[in-house]
């Protein structure tokens, strides 16, 4: 099985019906999965303060929201984490490509790389590394953990964890 | 008009449904006029009141109104292809374009000049746009509610503002009872 499809298989077995997705190459086998199934409702944004709104709207709406997108955007995220997702006290599970890691091949992503778990840490974020394939298995409790607790909840995947970066 | 002028105006025909209001002055208003449980107030986020009315109205059946300004839409832009793409048709934005910042001291937005939202939302695709004076706004809200098709209504009124105090309920308050109000 793809490591796409037991993702995705993860997400539907913990009942997450709608999903806003911001593409990055690493994440873009996993957002072609999230589309062809029929169990989730895929609706791109345009960024990711507008996906959160959106995967806000559809939680009090009654379904399980996720958003798939790069670690670039907890920089632009801050404040609706900060004053909608938390002060609301809203589930939220971020699957977020970690760009600027060991493998990436452009300089500029590491800068937002050695950023990114000081961010989640300063926002008080329960934040999960995937670095080898195996760290998936623990996707389905992350899931389960972040329903639990009407948290937004990181998941950051590594280039290592995604087999490499293009043609490395 | 002004902004809570409409809002008291239109106010009977809001309180039979959703409605995501955005953050600041409008939320303080409609809560001064017309508390009740499916009113979800935005104290922050500024920008998301038509990304969460979407996502709502995507998510349920029953008819979603998000309230939003001239100058929230200008902040959160990318909205209006994702709406024009994810066709509710229980979904209606209505845009209270005063061509100002109301909350922070009526400083002029581009609305208010150049830039006109009901062109803006017809090029990325809306297909049901409507452009009325403030005196009309309560007609053309029940007109968008009664076709049951996705409608973004642009309403041009006057800037200006009413003194009232901030809302003080938490917000895990305003969010449980509006999802039982979503649920009910």
């Amino acid at each position: 099985m793809s490591i796409s499809k037991k993702i995705v298989d993860d997400f539907v077995a913990n009942d997450v019906s709608f999903i806003t997705t911001v593409p990055c190459k690493q994440l873009a086998g996993v957002i072609d999965e999230v589309e062809a199934r029929p169990e989730i409702f895929h609706i791109p944004s345009n960024k990711e303060d507008e996906g959160m709104g959106l995967c806000a709207g559809a939680f009090m709406g009654g379904k399980r929201p996720a958003i798939i997108m790069q670690n670039t955007a907890i920089g632009v995220t801050i404040n609706t984490l900060a004053t909608l997702t938390q002060y609301y006290r809203m589930p939220l599970p971020m699957l977020i490509s970690y760009r600027g890691e060991l493998r990436e091949p452009v300089a500029c992503q590491v800068e937002m790389a050695v950023h990114t778990k000081a961010l989640l840490n300063q926002m008080n974020i329960p934040t999960y590394h995937f670095h080898k394939e195996a760290d998936a298995d623990e996707l389905d409790a992350i899931l389960k953990y972040t329903f639990m607790c009407n948290k937004p909840v990181a998941i950051l995947t590594d280039a290592s964890f995604w087999g490499g970066y293009g043609d490395q | 008009m002004i902004r809570s002028e409409i809002l008291r105006e239109i106010a009977p025909i809001l309180h039979d449904h959703l409605v995501v209001c955005n953050i600041g002055l409008p939320s303080q208003e409609l809560h001064m006029i017309d508390d009740n449980a499916k009113n979800f107030y935005m104290l922050g986020t500024m920008g998301l009141s038509s990304s969460i009315g979407l996502g709502l109205a995507l998510a349920q059946d029953k008819t979603v109104i998000s309230i939003d300004g001239d100058g929230s839409v200008l902040t959160n832009l990318g909205t209006l292809p994702t709406i024009a793409n994810n066709v509710a048709d229980n979904f209606i934005l209505l845009i209270v374009d005063n061509g100002s910042y109301g909350s922070t001291g009526d400083q002029p937005t581009y609305a208010g000049k150049k830039t006109k939202l009901e062109n803006v939302a017809k090029a990325c695709g809306c297909e049901n746009v409507v452009v009325c004076q403030d005196v009309d706004t309560g007609k053309v809200l029940q007109e968008a509610i009664d076709s049951k098709q996705m409608t973004i209504i642009v309403t041009k009124c006057d800037s200006g503002n009413i003194k009232l105090p901030v809302i003080t309920m938490d917000p895990v308050v305003i969010r449980d009872r509006f999802m039982k109000a979503v649920a009910s």
